[in-house]
């Protein structure tokens, strides 16, 4: 496995009319390594996941994976396919995000045939496969998406988004909507995943157990902007900027209280709400 | 497919599709369904299985009530009015369904190419829409029976182009919300093609939806292919049709020989009711089923 980076960001910027939801996020990600975006609602991680998926189209800067820009649309269909192949995402909510009328065998086996067509036989050997990768049985396969749990579901999606092999595969709150034991069956299952497959994930997430089981890196975003960026260890145990210490502190623990953290932290910077 | 890995499983959870069929429109869904199939067949059969030539003229017999071997009797020419009735199923069943298909096809086209796009296109073309709004069904049907001359085709054309606004109108909020959908998402950015998107997966997820409207519009297409064909516009006299033969019934009605013009209005109310009750009974479903 070679040393290039698998994902290089360099100064990401969306404008959405007069509003800056993203503003110069620069940030490289090696194969096997993961990186956490860390922040809370409004404070435009999505956004970047949205812009290295090609959902959202840039205002300025540039996206490469594999070597290749994609910070501009995809000319034809070829590709947005092989783009298809570099960076997948598994979205936060799991019942939207699965098509109703497919089972997660059809799904999975869909993906396949757009990418690869070959036979049927060679598909369903590689859903087999996937399927006992991120731990559903073949009944569980077969099954419509509201047959299965919260948990089941986004598993399916997981599935889905690796049917292609992906260098970078991106964790939109993947686990946010499920409850904590479906969450470290989640989260292991991906753990096993990148140990067995080198792939790199880039975590979206406002937890921060889960950023410190998962990732390397970390970068926090405030208002579009990283307010801090560096090995997650580190940014943990020894956040700089207030905004980060503020995250830090808002884990709930003994003797905690919201309100006396943010003033302590923020002094009169964040109205209390 | 998968079949050789995957065994499906025969298990009431794991039913494949979410396709429901007829369930849950109640008993007189069912009648109705029976109706619009009998209807159809009629339509199609009918021509071959009238016992009569419905154009065969016998002024000895105009007007003539119910007699042996023909139940209905005959009309202000002598024609076997049950023939007729049977041969007209054929251009009033069956004009209704191409007005409803093509109203169908042109506006889930619409409603998913503003849904999809939105922005401007989704004004401009909604903007057009709007304006063909303002024009009547039966306004547009006239104008095109000026234009290309009375037949059943351009009637059939200017009513299909008339409805699909509303077609348009309604599935345009419900393919809004598929598209907004995270599965939509995924599958761009899979790489899949728009059209695939569209056609295999945004169109069936909104299929109810569609297949409600299109039978509401099937009881509208009807009476108002009815109504145009009664004003000369469509269908064109000797040729047997529900519409004519209540037209061509007003003078037996006036002389006290109410015969032909009420059975060929039964028929139209009895279809048209089938038609819009179940039309209603699937949409009410459609809705539950979505919420």
């Amino acid at each position: 496995m070679s040393d290039e980076p698998v994902l290089v960001v360099s100064g990401l910027r969306k404008v959405f009319g007069a509003q800056v939801a993203v503003d110069d996020v620069n940030f490289e990600l090696l194969p096997g390594k993961s990186i956490a975006i860390v922040g809370e609602s409004g404070s435009g991680k999505t956004t970047v996941a949205r812009m290295i998926v090609g959902l959202e189209r840039p205002t300025a800067g540039t996206i490469t994976a594999c070597g290749r820009d994609r910070s501009k649309p995809a000319r034809n269909g070829a590709e947005r396919k092989s783009r298809g192949r570099e960076v997948q995402i598994v979205f936060q909510d799991p019942y939207s995000s699965l098509d109703p009328r497919m089972s997660g065998a059809a799904l999975v086996d869909e993906v396949l045939r757009v990418h690869h067509g070959g036979d049927p036989e060679q598909r369903g050997r590689r859903v087999s496969e996937l399927a006992g990768l991120v731990g559903l049985d073949e009944r569980q396969m077969n099954a419509l998406p509201r047959a299965l749990s919260g948990g089941q579901r986004q598993r399916v999606a997981i599935a889905r988004a690796l049917a292609t092999d992906p260098r970078v595969l991106i964790l939109d709150e993947s686990v946010a909507a499920l409850d904590v034991s479906i969450q470290a069956q989640v989260l292991n299952v991906l753990a096993d995943i990148r140990d067995q497959r080198g792939i790199s994930y880039v975590l979206i997430s406002h937890d921060l157990a889960v950023v410190r089981q998962l990732t390397e890196e970390a970068l926090v975003m405030q208002r579009g902007v990283v307010v801090e960026q560096g090995p997650t260890a580190d940014l943990l145990d020894h956040p700089k900027h207030p905004y980060t210490q503020l995250l830090r502190a808002s884990v709930p623990g003994p003797g905690w209280k919201p309100q006396r953290m943010r003033e302590r932290l923020l002094g009169a910077e964040v109205p209390a709400s | 497919m998968t079949a050789e890995v995957l065994t499906p499983v025969t298990d009431l959870v794991t039913t494949p599709t979410r396709r429901r069929g007829l369930r849950g429109v109640g008993v007189i869904g069912y009648i109705s369904a029976g109706v619009i199939a009998f209807a159809l067949v009629l339509a199609i059969v009918g021509p071959f299985i009238r016992p009569y030539d419905p154009n065969l003229i016998n002024f000895s017999y105009a007007n003539v009530g119910p007699i042996a071997g023909h139940p209905l009797g005959f009309d202000g020419q002598g024609r076997d009015l049950l023939s007729r009735l049977m041969v007209g199923a054929r251009t009033c069943v069956l004009g209704a369904m191409f007005v409803a298909l093509l109203s169908i096809f042109i506006g889930t086209s619409l409603a998913v190419i503003t849904a999809w796009f939105g922005g401007k296109t989704d004004t401009s073309i909604s903007g057009v829409l709007d304006v063909v709004f303002a024009f009547p069904g039966i306004l547009l049907a006239i104008v095109a029976a000026a234009v290309f001359g009375p037949s059943l085709l351009s009637a059939g054309l200017a009513l299909a182009i008339a409805y699909s606004p509303y077609i348009a109108r309604v599935l345009r909020g419900a393919a809004i919300k598929e598209r907004a959908q995270a599965y939509i998402a995924a599958m761009e950015v899979q790489g899949f093609g728009v059209w695939r998107l569209c056609a295999r997966h945004l169109v069936p997820n909104i299929s109810s939806l569609i297949v409600a409207q299109g039978t509401i519009l099937f009881g509208y297409a009807m009476v108002d292919l009815a109504a145009i064909s009664f004003l000369g516009l469509g269908v064109q006299s000797p040729t047997a049709d529900w519409g004519v033969m209540i037209s061509e019934g007003k003078i037996g009605l006036l002389q006290g020989y109410p015969l032909e013009s009420f059975s060929a209005v039964l028929c139209i109310v009895i279809v048209v009711s089938a038609v819009s009750f179940l039309g209603e009974r699937l949409s009410e479903r459609s809705k539950q089923g979505r919420s």
